[in-house]
């Protein structure tokens, strides 16, 4: 009998919000259904599940990526970081306050997703202005339409970063 | 999603013996066979996962080329350094495409082996023949306004969706493949093919067959180019249409070109009869007229997608512009100048 059939499913030794974990795991289980289902880390929204408004958004040893077209099992020795692990000693992430401060939700359904894709848009570090912003953030739906407000936290949290660097040189 | 047999290969021999038995699917990014998975389209009774094989690398090749890593990410290579400044075009094709998420996920390797995103593909309560070979076209006659209007046949109508694939075609890309029977290598060109009468195969490749790499031979496409794509959204919606442009300009006159078009055919559509009869004109407004007037000579609308043809008319000319002027398509800012 094939390794994957045997009861309990197959081996997954995964790292999720600093967290190691040794999981047995049915290869048809999505990330994010472990995620919220198993593990009950429910910061991950299911919107779609098919890969088109960005809910899903989590971080893969560093990258965003859409939880819910990815088998958990193929994330064998990864580094998952969701919208729960984004906060570092009780500190927010610097999105975090910005969301808030901006006004960057209504329902707030899509914004976990929005605020781990600012985080992997920040550290590609290929967005240079508001333009970019918008395009680098067009995997993420927000039905509310708060894409303008969304812009700006993250333009705040772009320049606060670069005027931090430019401090540190 | 059905049930299925996984395994995880741990080098390309173990791939490639996993891969011999039936109904067994390679996964890399997984992010169109779990989204075909989850649609019942793709019901693989093995996944063998090729994630941990050695494929990720960019290599120089001896004769000044490129040669890209199976499982490169979409985004890695898009933004690799030297794919930015040797390959412009296939860079901004590449961002042009999906979304920043999906970039990150999709390999080189499975942009190539990405399935059309026509409705009844994904519907299996329609006829399909690509789906379900005999069982008819449903979109012949039916919802067609993203159909090909190129090399189509009266079993399939589906366009290929990838942008990616419409760079590696203009720049003569060869595709690496390992298998049961030894390596082998197909000319972009020839690696997809068109529905005929078995549209069931999107390409080329034999049973238990892997890709392993993509290689770009040099080129000097590095002033005169543009990805211009077309789309019902600003942003992440896939070409209606969308044209690959690559001159070179001497003296005013052009002394190579090459134009691939996405969205209008089963593969990217090249046509190297026009790219050789551009060789040596003026880019003016009239050679690009009548090049575009020349690739679309056979083209036919099924009705809903009849628009197209005037729309690649109109994206083949406004292309060629920007190529000859150095003015490429921005992928953020979406302005066509």
């Amino acid at each position: 009998m094939p390794e994957s059939l045997t009861p309990g499913g197959v081996p997954l030794n995964i790292t999720i919000n600093g967290v190691r974990r040794s999981l047995s795991v049915d290869p048809w289980v999505t990330l994010l259904d472990l995620l919220r289902e198993q593990l009950e880390l429910t910061g991950t929204k299911k919107g779609c599940d098919q890969g088109q408004c960005g809910a899903c958004t989590v971080l893969v040893d560093g990258k965003r990526v859409n939880a819910c077209l990815i088998l958990a099992v193929s994330k064998d020795g990864a580094e998952i970081t969701t919208i729960e692990g984004l906060a570092r000693g009780g500190e927010l992430h610097p999105l975090q306050p910005a969301f808030i401060e901006r006004d960057a939700f209504q329902c707030g359904y899509c914004t976990p997703g929005q605020i781990c894709s600012a985080a992997g848009l920040l550290s590609e570090g290929h967005a240079r202005n508001r333009a970019e912003i918008r395009e680098q953030m067009s995997g993420n739906i927000c039905r509310c339409g708060a894409y303008t407000n969304i812009a700006d936290a993250i333009e705040d949290v772009r320049r606060e970063g670069s005027v931090v660097r430019e401090a540190a040189e | 999603m059905n049930r299925f047999e996984y395994i995880r290969a741990d080098s390309v021999a173990h791939a490639i013996q996993a891969l011999a038995a039936p109904d067994a699917q390679a996964l890399a990014g997984g992010t169109n066979l779990v989204d075909l998975m989850k649609y019942d389209v793709a019901k693989p009774a093995r996944i063998v996962d090729i994630n941990r094989l050695p494929l990720r690398g960019i290599e120089e090749t001896p004769n000044g080329g490129l040669k890209i890593g199976a499982l490169i990410s979409n985004s890695d290579l898009a933004w690799d350094p030297r794919i930015v400044r040797r390959y412009p075009l296939l860079a901004s094709a590449i961002l042009a495409g999906a979304s920043p998420q999906l970039r990150n996920a999709a390999t080189t390797g499975g942009n190539l082996l990405q399935r059309t995103r026509c409705y009844y593909f994904y519907d299996p309560s329609t006829p399909c023949n690509k789906r379900q070979p005999g069982s008819g076209c449903s979109a012949i006659d039916g919802v067609n306004r993203i159909h090909a209007i190129l090399g189509a046949s009266d079993q399939c109508i589906a366009v290929h969706p990838s942008d990616m694939c419409v760079g590696l075609a203009a720049l003569d890309a060869i595709v690496h493949l390992e298998g049961p029977d030894g390596s082998r290598n197909l000319r972009f060109g020839d690696f997809h093919r068109l529905p005929e009468d078995r549209p069931q195969h999107d390409n080329n490749m034999r049973p238990g067959e892997l890709i392993t790499a993509v290689e770009l031979p040099v080129s000097d496409f590095t002033e005169n180019y543009t990805y211009l794509k077309v789309r019902d959204r600003l942003s992440y919606a896939f070409a209606l249409v969308s044209v690959a442009a690559a001159l070179r300009i001497d003296a005013g006159a052009i002394v190579e070109a090459r134009l691939a078009l996405g969205g209008v055919a089963h593969k990217p559509w090249r046509s190297r009869s026009v790219e050789e009869w551009l060789r040596g004109k003026v880019p003016d407004e009239s050679t690009f007229a009548e090049c575009a007037e020349s690739i679309l000579r056979g083209a036919r609308g099924r009705g809903q997608n009849n628009f197209k043809i005037d729309l690649a008319r109109r994206t083949i000319i406004r292309a060629l512009r920007q190529a000859a002027a150095g003015m490429p398509q921005d992928q953020a800012d979406k302005v066509v100048r």
